[in-house]
């Protein structure tokens, strides 16, 4: 008897609903980590079969075709034809849509060519039933010569069906024989889908798929907007005000933590470690959990329901003054989360020039480890007036947006030979999102974050602490001993006086590069404040307001807009281009920007507000 | 003289709403844009097909929304320009 599939590779369409059927399979126990040499996700996972058997599965990259025109579909590409260090999977399942197979069916045939035994799922049979679509799956499984089973990712059992049919001793695989087709190979196939099409599939005269109405709305040209703006600002509402709501209970928690820790340990140098450098510097960063995670919510929800690349399709238009397209919009709008996420998500633009700029402009964007520096200065800036502050921070977003746009136009009128941007996109179906999916994405982003917390936050929090607290052998103008952070800001001031920040700032910068949020604890410990992580703030803010000049709090708002104050883009910029160049172009740019803006304000505001 | 031929427009020139039949699809010899027809025709833009105008943003005339089959795609108009289609009488 020949064996069952040990390892099998989930193939299909983007939007098939392959991940959803994924996390059926798997649930929590999966991996996601990278491919090697490029950043497409890997996600591979262990699931068990009807019979109890422990078997590994991978979910490749969304793929149209083999012909690949993005990263994406390259990585699939090369998993499955045997260009890669990844193993050969020993079964392919091909998924496909079961609303959809005139669309989907050509994968098939293609995978077929590949030289692996195949499993074609129908996946989404609940749907095609509701549209009246009716497929006579034994008569596919005879046409196709594969075997064919139904599923439903959306279902607890949805899977069942699959799950028994993995079982199954694999079957002999027909020979190898894929090439890169030509036009009209590519329309042999075609024809060869249309025949398996109607001889298998009974579909009402009528298409009774209610996107088309909804688009009709969605994507009118005045009330598109209309709602598209709704969206975006009930997003952001949903950031501010929900995650201040939770990040205030964190708060509450970390400073009845170091409560606990003073009131159990001596007072010395490992209780001031623990309190200030790991509790206080942890503590700070992690408060921003709840809005990472919100904005993420309503990204993936929103990306779930087909609704994001209806907002990418309105904004395609007004994109492409700065010379990007629609396509440009869904990493944009992830990088107000997190840049790195947003860097990411640019592996779908075929365009080169379109993802690099994508990728290039990706920073300006707000990031949610901005929010504590701004809140901080604005908070400062305006103690009682609530409405000045909000309408201040609008314009540090509104303001990294423009900058955005102005750098991609400016990219795209020094690009000589500039072909015009594809668009070419699907899009999809409208559905309600999968929960099981949504709460596994929401977990690994969580995960990614509080992984670097717990690693490279931490361990810079501690070395920070420590530069604060060691003396350094020189004294100061005052005959007071210096710390060594205190020796390196100082150097640092001489470059960071034109734009007005102090010993204390110029310092601060440093660990910024590791977290921008990090700032914020930096500072409290530069003006080495005793107290709870709430007081600390407190404290802070009032010295801010008191002993900053308006010009350096300016200057600094608008170089925590530009500056390139953080590592970990330098390096998905680095991993995602394949090139040292960009890298040092995106920082350079930024870091000049940022110099600029900040010192033309800072110089300004001296000027006007000199007596 | 092919009376088809006369009354072939390139897919951008349908209007809202409109239907139409697919005739076939331009392949240029340049790599980038050939590539891309490939894709089309992939993607189900093949002779004989059905396709339905559901919206053209205006007055640039594009980004275009086109469906075909059960699917929508978002195109703009140099891509659309590649399909050459027949509207429905």
């Amino acid at each position: 008897m020949a064996a069952q599939p040990q390892r099998i590779a989930l193939l299909g369409n983007p939007n098939c609903g392959k991940t959803a059927l994924f996390n059926l399979l798997t649930g929590s126990r999966q991996k996601v980590a990278n491919y090697a040499g490029v950043t497409v996700e890997r996600k591979e996972g262990i699931m068990r079969t009807a019979s109890g058997r422990r078997i590994q599965v991978l979910d490749l990259p969304g793929a149209y075709s083999l012909n690949a025109l993005s990263n994406d579909e390259a990585v699939t590409r090369d998993v499955i034809t045997g260009h890669s260090k990844e193993a050969m999977p020993d079964l392919l399942v091909c998924v496909v849509d079961a609303t959809n197979l005139r669309l989907h069916l050509r994968l098939v045939l293609e995978a077929r060519q590949l030289g692996l035994p195949l499993l074609v799922v129908l996946n989404k049979m609940d749907r095609a039933k509701q549209l009246g679509i009716a497929i006579d799956v034994q008569r596919l499984s005879r046409e196709l010569d594969l075997p064919v089973v139904g599923t439903v990712s959306v279902l607890a059992h949805g899977a069942d069906e699959l799950k028994k049919a993995l079982d199954e001793p694999l079957r002999e695989a027909p020979p190898a024989h894929w090439r890169q087709p030509g036009v009209e190979q590519v329309l042999a196939t075609q024809r060869d889908v249309l025949g398996i099409f109607n001889r298998t599939v009974v579909q009402p005269a009528v298409d009774k798929d209610p996107s088309i109405r909804i688009d009709r709305f969605l994507m009118h040209p005045r009330w598109g907007f209309v709602v598209l703006a709704l969206v975006l600002f009930a997003t952001f509402l949903a950031v501010f005000s929900g995650g201040d709501v939770l990040s205030g209970w964190i708060e509450e928690g970390f400073g009845a933590l170091a409560g606990l820790v003073e009131g159990h340990m001596d007072d010395g140098l490992l209780r001031g470690l623990v309190v200030e450098g790991v509790i206080g510097g942890v503590g700070g960063v992690i408060v921003f959990l709840p809005q990472i995670l919100i904005l993420f919510l309503f990204i993936l929800a929103l990306e779930a329901s087909g609704y994001l690349p209806r907002a990418a399709f309105l904004l395609d238009r007004p994109m492409s003054a700065a010379g990007l397209s629609g396509r440009s919009f869904i990493p944009l709008l992830s990088s107000f989360a997190c840049a790195i996420p947003g860097i990411m998500a640019t592996r779908t633009i075929s365009h080169w020039r379109d993802r690099l700029t994508t990728i290039l402009i990706a920073p300006l964007m707000a990031c949610s480890a901005r929010i504590p520096v701004y809140t901080l200065i604005v908070a400062a800036m305006f103690p009682n007036d609530a409405v000045a502050a909000a309408l201040v921070m609008v314009g540090l977003y509104v303001l990294g947006i423009v900058a955005a746009m102005t750098v991609a136009w400016v990219i795209k009128r020094s690009d000589k030979q500039a072909s015009a941007s594809p668009l070419l996109m699907e899009l999809p179906a409208y559905q309600w999102p999968d929960l099981r999916s949504l709460a596994i994405g929401l977990w690994e982003r969580a995960m990614i974050f509080l992984r670097r917390v717990g690693t490279i936050i931490l361990a810079i929090t501690i070395v920070m602490w420590a530069l604060y607290t060691i003396p350094s052998p020189r004294t100061n103008k005052q005959g007071a001993q210096r710390s060594i952070a205190g020796e390196l800001g100082h150097a640092l001031h001489y470059v960071f006086s034109p734009i007005g920040f102090n010993e204390q700032i110029s310092f601060a910068l440093v660990p910024g590069m590791a977290a921008r949020e990090v700032v914020v604890s930096a500072l409290g410990t530069a003006y080495a404040m005793e107290g709870e992580e709430g007081e600390v703030d407190e404290q802070l803010r009032e010295r801010i307001a008191n002993e900053w000049p308006l010009a350096t709090k300016l200057s600094l708002l608008l170089w925590m807009v530009f500056a390139p104050q953080c590592l970990s883009t330098f390096v998905v910029v680095k991993r995602e281009t394949g090139s040292w160049r960009q890298m040092w172009v995106m920082g350079g740019y930024l870091f000049g920007l940022a110099y600029l803006a900040s010192f033309i304000t800072y110089q300004l505001t001296n000027l006007f507000t000199a007596h | 003289m092919d009376p088809q031929a006369a009354n072939t427009i390139s897919l951008d020139q349908l209007p809202e709403a409109g239907w139409a039949t697919v005739s076939g699809v331009a392949v240029p010899a340049d790599p980038a844009a050939r590539t891309l027809a490939l894709r089309l025709l992939e993607l189900g833009f093949v002779p004989g097909e059905l396709v339905h105008m559901v919206r053209v943003v205006r007055p640039s005339g594009e980004p275009l929304a086109v469906r075909l089959g059960h699917t929508t795609f978002a195109l703009r108009r140099s891509e659309a320009e590649l399909i050459q289609v027949i509207p429905a009488a």
